[in-house]
């Protein structure tokens, strides 16, 4: 097995999540100027609804699983938008014209809030996809890859390309673009911005119970926790690119998925053993770190690319 | 009547900008409101478009209330603001910003030839339709901000201090578009400091002083006051 090439496939399917993860952050960034911190308490929702779907259509009706699975990332999308919006409605608009820290205490709150309302539903227990996905392994230059990895990495794309397109070349995209720059100008046109707001909310959001569904089929169990590390990723990526930036959201995805896998992939060998993968996340907030310091404005920058 | 404000009030905060000024305007008419920097022309079309709602008083368009809409609603009701100095979208393109005026028409096919009509209003616009509207020159920012009003199709075009930072011979192009907008039967509330040019295309005219209407008339009439002339004309 070849390591590099192993470790680049792992790092494209990892950053992929994470760039869907960090496109809710930067959208509601570039509209708003406020860190969502609720939103990976999203991307836990959105797989914990997929499971709570799959495990009682599985066990009650005798649909194909492919049908399943189908009524799962709807069902779990659909519910992540109607909670991104009731989130933006419930904690950040009454604090709409409040200095900037108070919507920041509330966006933490509202994270602790989703946590502990999951933890009441679904209990503290580790939940693990259910074996529906029919696992395909390949040999390609030496790394092994599943259909799976691919799945994530096409539909990651196909995503993006989707929400870029969205962005650049429809009326919502245009309107999007334009409360970013100036809500009160936007409004001039005829455009409501808090229905801009609703809208960017709730798109972040669907994107986010995607990437939870990726995250509980690929890497593991899901946990009413998972948010919290996921979204700190998330948000690592969204800045490492520029926050507010959509292309910089997805760059700064891929490539710390990129470090992180080739950091763990490789750190064994060059402490000599003395370290392990589970060094990985060092890897990520050393990043967030050092582009604070050094470049805040992230890889593109907030200024040369488009804010939504 | 189509537009008539009654004793309107305007204040940011604890500040009264507009204190209670009367106004009316019938379809079809070029009217201006000049006045000294700080006097509340501003603040009364920033009020009529509803960026500022008003403390009292009522703003009526074709008989129906409008003082409480906020301004996206206002653009249902036909009303459109070209804002002053740089209000145009700096960092989309000549085009996104006039389809943006016309954010609220579904008449696809229209909105194109009105698209093609602007062009042919602002030939300076047609041949940067894909440019950058921030590194457009601060005339052609200004030709874009009333282009992109006028593609929501307003009955009523409120016009915000067109010629500031302009140079004198870009001042005269937006002028005399001005007036080919009206000559089209627009009707049109022009907000200005340079109240010579103003009055000179204008039908009526009304005078601002301190937040208050403090002469009204014919423009031609206002031009030769010796009182307009002095305070507003150099004399």
């Amino acid at each position: 097995m070849d390591i590099f090439s192993q470790q680049l496939i792992n790092g494209l399917v990892l950053g992929s999540i994470y760039a869907l993860i960090a496109l809710g952050y930067t959208m509601v960034y570039g509209i708003l100027g406020l860190i969502n911190f609720a939103h990976g308490e999203i991307t836990m929702f959105g797989a914990m609804v997929s499971l709570a779907i799959l495990h009682a259509l599985l066990l009650h009706t005798g649909l194909p699983t492919a049908m399943i699975f189908a009524l799962a990332l709807l069902g779990a999308i659909g519910f992540c938008m109607a909670l991104g919006f009731s989130i933006e409605r419930v904690a950040y608009r009454p604090l709409r014209n409040a200095p900037r820290l108070a919507p920041l205490i509330t966006a933490i709150g509202m994270s602790i809030v989703l946590q502990n309302t999951a933890m009441l539903i679904w209990g503290k227990k580790f939940l693990s996809f259910p074996d529906i996905i029919p696992i395909q392994r390949y040999q390609i230059a030496g790394a092994n890859i599943t259909n799976l990895q691919v799945a994530i990495i096409v539909l990651a794309i196909v995503l993006m390309l989707g929400l870029w397109t969205l962005i650049q070349r429809s009326r919502l995209g245009r309107a999007m673009r334009a409360t970013a720059q100036s809500p009160e100008l936007a409004a001039l046109m005829g455009i409501n911005p808090n229905r801009i707001i609703s809208a960017t909310f709730m798109l972040g959001a669907a994107l986010a119970a995607i990437a939870g569904i990726m995250v509980n089929a690929y890497y593991g169990p899901a946990h009413y926790t998972m948010g919290f590390m996921l979204g700190l990723k998330a948000f690592t990526a969204a800045v490492l690119g520029g926050i507010g930036n959509i292309a910089g959201a997805m760059l700064g995805g891929l490539v710390l998925g990129l470090i992180e896998s080739f950091g763990a992939g490789y750190i064994s060998q060059l402490s000599g053993g003395f370290m392990g993968s589970n060094y990985q996340s060092v890897f990520a907030f050393t990043v967030l770190i050092i582009i604070l310091v050094f470049r805040p404005s992230g890889l593109l920058g907030e200024r040369v690319g488009e804010r939504v | 009547m189509m537009l008539r404000v009654a004793n309107l009030h305007v204040g940011y905060g604890s500040i009264n900008a507009v204190r209670g000024i009367d106004l009316q305007m019938n379809q079809g008419e070029l009217v201006c409101l000049i006045g000294a920097n700080g006097a509340g022309k501003t603040t009364t079309l920033k009020a009529l478009a509803g960026m500022l709602l008003p403390t009292q008083g009522s703003i009526t368009l074709w008989d129906q209330p409008i003082t409480t809409l906020a301004s996206h609603q206002r653009v249902q009701h036909g009303i459109a603001l070209a804002p002053e100095g740089r209000g145009i979208f700096a960092r989309l393109s000549v085009r996104e910003n006039l389809l943006l005026g016309a954010y609220l028409r579904d008449d696809h096919h229209a909105v194109e030839l009105d698209l093609q009509q602007m062009y042919a209003l602002f030939p300076r616009l047609s041949e940067r339709t894909r440019q950058i509207a921030g590194t457009l020159s601060g005339g052609e920012q200004q030709m874009l901000a009333i282009a992109r009003a006028l593609m929501s199709r307003p009955s009523l075009l409120l016009l915000d201090e067109p010629s500031m930072g302009l140079a004198p011979i870009m001042v005269q192009k937006i002028f005399t578009t001005i007036r080919a907008i009206a000559a089209q039967g627009m009707t049109i509330l022009l907000v200005e400091q340079n109240a010579k040019l103003a009055l000179q295309i204008s039908q009526r005219a009304y005078v601002m002083e301190n937040g208050r209407i403090t002469l009204s008339g014919v423009a031609a009439a206002l031009l030769a006051n010796p009182q307009v002339q002095q305070a507003y004309l150099g004399g």
